[in-house]
């Protein structure tokens, strides 16, 4: 798959590479032909009007579209530094969500207690040591800015918590079993303008640890937060470059009208 | 000119229509009442005539000849341990094709089959189960005319209740429960297990104990097959004093039940008996009247604090 | 700003395929499956044990004359075999019942589902419901001493057991079931359809009737299949109520046996496995099955067509 020494000193600063992917509801092409890279410990953001298949397209990456029948990939994903293809028919998806977590765009916290909200997916891994889920549970809720809200009411019930505290929760879910990729869906479309101000601090601190990638339908928010963006329209990526590049200088026509807000 | 006349119709029509409103909403509230009225006369009735009867002694003497001197222990300790194999086999299985009709089943016509199939269970007269549980339990299988027939034959009269109840709770759950589960790497019965079957619980156990409530009362199929009318002992007990310290020979025992009981009073001339049918009768409604009440009031909270 | 955990997870290098994760998934899932293909089963069962009997009993008496005898005297000297007593006396008292049940199921369910305020109907619901939860032996004892002598005062030549009686009070057995699963079927129907319809100059009964009942309509079908399934089905209250003589009579006021009350008479007594009497509940069962059968078929096929209509 790595031939030349360029494409070795490239890939070693790649978390992921996308080849060719495509995908499919039943008969209806969502994704075409996609090529992409999510640069190790970056930020990358997906934007594009509604219907472009950004969420499809994000959640190729934990294969949550084999919960539903009809789906059907084509194409890589390439995962760094093993080098396999996590859309590959031999590998689990159970395993690759292991590696790759999640945040939804409507908080979903499980109707259990805060702490074991966060301490779920270790549990689903088997740990049970009282110690390990302790010091895990702490770490996820202080990296996702929680612990001090809650660090005297861990075994209250989630639902108790505000819309902002459960999306903050839901990411410390997500953190607590150190995931080499963080995938956020339009994270903050449920929320306030406070809460979602909290959220993006929250997710520009967490690149120091891990490789995010996050769908968002707001453009400044995609412009605060990410290292890389990437405009996708109809199932198509149009153009995927730094950041800056896309919102100040936009070499494709369609993204520009999209950015500027003459889109439509 | 013509406006007015037509304005002056309109109000006409208007007043009719009110009126016929009006007609059908008391139409409602006397069919209402007479619905409340009869379950009120009915309780009110083996009230009047099975109250006096009520004692410690009619809850601990066998059936007797002799009307005053006669119980229903029997009656009661059968009913109970036929509810006990009831719960057993219809609970496990039951809430299992909840699950896999909700969960796992993939969409083809087999299990377009199951869920038909489902349905019309629910529709077969209980009579008809009396039937199968007499052919294929008591006779095919040799268990007798035994709790152990019984208890199996009531639940598969409330397999499809418990069913039901089990596919509508989990139905209940959001998909961003389940999703948000699978996304931290949960298996699927990991996320049935720790997820859906406790946010469901309380509606399963709705069901659970609604199909238990119609067991309690259900006559014909015990009749149908065979059960006896006039038990004066108890089955053996279900605990030893020697090892292995339980004992499982009760499940082939003959017995009787509180309706089969209360059938056996009522279809005696003497009124004596009627009044000993009376008592029964009371005793049963109250049970299952308190099963429903119990099943209603979980539900009622169950909607209070749901949050999704 | 973020921080370790000493014990971090690493995955590296394990994608792949969890051999003894899936063969416990596997078994869940087929202990799963086999307990919901067991409804089949029990169907399937059914059907074969009433069968079989039943074509033992076909044997030694002809469909003609079980269609066609109009007298059922099978544990007699003088042995007769034909179902259309016991079928008048189903019909009889299904009848009688669905003319209770059926119109006043209706009328709670469009009182409860469109012109009830929410107190009333949060009181009367579950009401209804522990109506629907009584024993239905003791609607037999009901009727039999309560509902007869009561209307032995009306028609004083009544006699003490009768189909008019049963029907009655299985009538009102019934309703529960048909006003709950009709008043379901109701609100179920959007608000905007009812929106409309008010926005037309509409009242609330002419939105009922025009409108909601017919958006709920399959709906209404299915209360309506089960209403009739239970009356033709039930058992206690005849069997305590109108006595167990099979009686050729399309007179309410006479005694007659039902099917189910046939098969209850002779269940009572000791029949030996294997009898031509053990053989005619079973072919007596058949068609009670095959009666309830058809009402479904009916139900499932309206249900069929005229699904979703809004």
């Amino acid at each position: 798959m790595i031939h030349t020494q360029k494409e070795i000193a490239e890939s070693a600063q790649y978390k992921s590479e996308v080849k060719s992917l495509s995908f499919y509801y039943g008969g209806f092409n969502a994704l075409k032909n996609i090529d992409m890279v999510l640069h190790d410990k970056k930020i990358t953001a997906l934007i594009g009007p509604s219907g472009c298949g950004k969420s499809t397209f994000l959640r190729c990456f934990n294969r949550m579209h084999d919960l539903y029948p009809g789906n059907r990939y084509d194409g890589e994903i390439i995962l760094y530094p093993d080098d396999v293809n996590i859309l590959a028919s031999n590998v689990d998806p159970i395993e690759v969500r292991m590696r790759i977590s999640m945040v939804f765009q409507k908080p979903n916290p499980f109707p259990k207690s805060i702490y074991e909200n966060v301490a779920y997916g270790l549990r689903v891994r088997g740990i049970k040591q009282r110690a390990i889920l302790d010091e895990k549970v702490e770490i996820a809720l202080r990296n996702s800015a929680l612990w001090d809200e809650v660090k005297d009411r861990l075994h209250d019930l989630a639902f108790n918590l505000s819309g902002g505290q459960q999306q903050r929760l839901c990411i410390a879910r997500a953190l607590a079993t150190d995931p080499e990729i963080l995938l956020f869906d339009e994270p903050t479309s449920a929320l306030d303008p406070i809460a979602t101000a909290s959220i993006e601090e929250l997710i520009t601190d967490l690149k120091t640890k891990v490789t995010i990638l996050i769908v968002t339908h707001n453009m400044q928010q995609a412009a605060r937060v990410s290292d890389y963006t990437a405009y996708m329209y109809l199932g198509e990526l149009i153009e995927f470059n730094v950041t800056d590049t896309i919102f100040i200088k936009p070499k494709n026509k369609q993204t520009e009208d999209y950015i500027t807000g003459r889109f439509g | 000119m013509r406006s007015e006349k037509s304005l002056e119709e309109i109000r006409r029509i208007i007043s009719l229509h009110k009126r016929l409103d009006l007609i059908f909403m008391i139409t409602g509230i006397v069919a209402l009442m007479i619905a409340i009225m009869t379950f009120m006369a009915l309780f009110a009735h083996m009230l009047i005539d099975g109250l006096p009867r009520l004692s410690w002694e009619f809850f601990t003497s066998f059936p007797s000849r002799r009307p005053e001197s006669a119980g229903i222990l029997s009656a009661w300790v059968g009913t109970t341990l036929v509810m006990l194999v009831t719960a057993a086999a219809a609970v496990p299985l039951g809430v299992g094709s909840g699950i896999y009709l909700e969960e796992y089943a993939p969409r083809n016509l087999l299990t377009e089959i199951i869920e038909i199939n489902v349905t019309n269970l629910a529709g077969v007269p209980s009579i008809i189960y009396g039937l199968l549980a007499l052919g294929l339990f008591v006779y095919q299988l040799g268990f007798g005319q035994s709790i152990l027939s019984a208890g199996l034959a009531l639940a598969l009269l409330i397999l499809p209740i418990v069913i039901v109840a089990t596919r509508e709770a989990i139905r209940s759950i959001p998909i961003t429960i389940r999703e948000g589960a699978y996304a931290l790497g949960a298996t699927k019965w990991q996320t049935v297990s720790d997820h859906l079957l406790p946010y469901s619980a309380a509606g399963i156990l709705t069901g659970i104990i609604i199909g238990l409530a119609r067991a309690i009362g259900e006559t014909a199929p015990i009749i149908t097959i065979g059960a006896l009318t006039f038990i004066a002992f108890l089955p053996p007990s279900p605990v030893k004093n020697e090892f292995p310290f339980v004992s499982f020979e009760w499940l082939t025992a003959p017995f009787t039940v509180m309706p089969i009981q209360m059938f056996n009073w009522v279809s005696r001339p003497e009124e004596a008996f009627q009044l000993n049918a009376a008592a029964a009768g009371l005793v049963l409604v109250i049970m299952t009247l308190a099963m429903n009440g119990l099943a209603i009031y979980l539900r009622y909270r169950m909607r209070k604090n749901i949050k999704w | 700003m973020a921080e370790e955990s000493q014990n971090k997870l690493v995955y590296a290098g394990k994608l792949g395929y969890s051999f003894r994760r899936h063969l416990h998934e596997r078994f869940i899932e087929t202990f799963l499956f086999l307990s919901a293909i067991l409804s089949v089963a029990i169907m399937l069962a059914i059907i074969v044990m009433l069968v079989k009997e039943s074509v033992v009993f076909f044997r030694q008496v002809s469909i003609w004359d079980f269609l066609t005898d109009t007298q059922w005297t099978p544990l007699f000297d003088d042995a007769h075999y034909g179902i259309l007593p016991l079928i008048s006396g189903t019909l009889v008292s299904s009848l009688i019942a669905l003319l209770v049940a059926l119109p006043m199921g209706t009328i709670i369910a469009i009182y409860l589902s469109e012109f009830a305020p929410f107190s009333v109907r949060e009181i009367a619901k579950p009401f209804l419901e522990l109506l629907g939860g009584v024993p239905t032996v003791v609607y037999g004892y009901f009727a039999l001493l309560f509902v007869t002598p009561l209307l032995q005062i009306i028609f004083p030549e009544l006699p003490g057991f009768n189909l008019l009686s049963a029907g009655l009070v299985m009538g009102i057995m019934i309703i529960p079931y048909v006003s709950s699963m009709t008043e379901d079927a109701m609100r179920a129907v959007p608000m905007n359809l009812r929106e409309g319809s008010y926005a037309m100059g509409a009242t609330r009964f002419q939105t009922s009737i025009r409108v909601v009942m017919p958006a709920a309509f399959s709906g209404i079908a299915a209360a309506y299949i089960l209403g009739i399934s239970r009356a033709v089905g039930e058992t206690m209250v005849v069997a305590i109520a109108a006595g167990m003589q099979p009686n050729l009579t399309w007179n309410p006021m006479e005694p007659a046996a039902t099917i189910t009350a046939y098969i209850v008479q002779v269940s009572l007594g000791d029949l030996p496995h294997g009898s031509i009497g053990y053989q005619t509940i079973f072919a007596a069962g058949l068609t009670l099955l095959l009666i309830t059968l058809v009402f479904n078929i009916i139900g499932h096929l309206l249900r069929k067509r005229y699904r979703e209509i809004y």
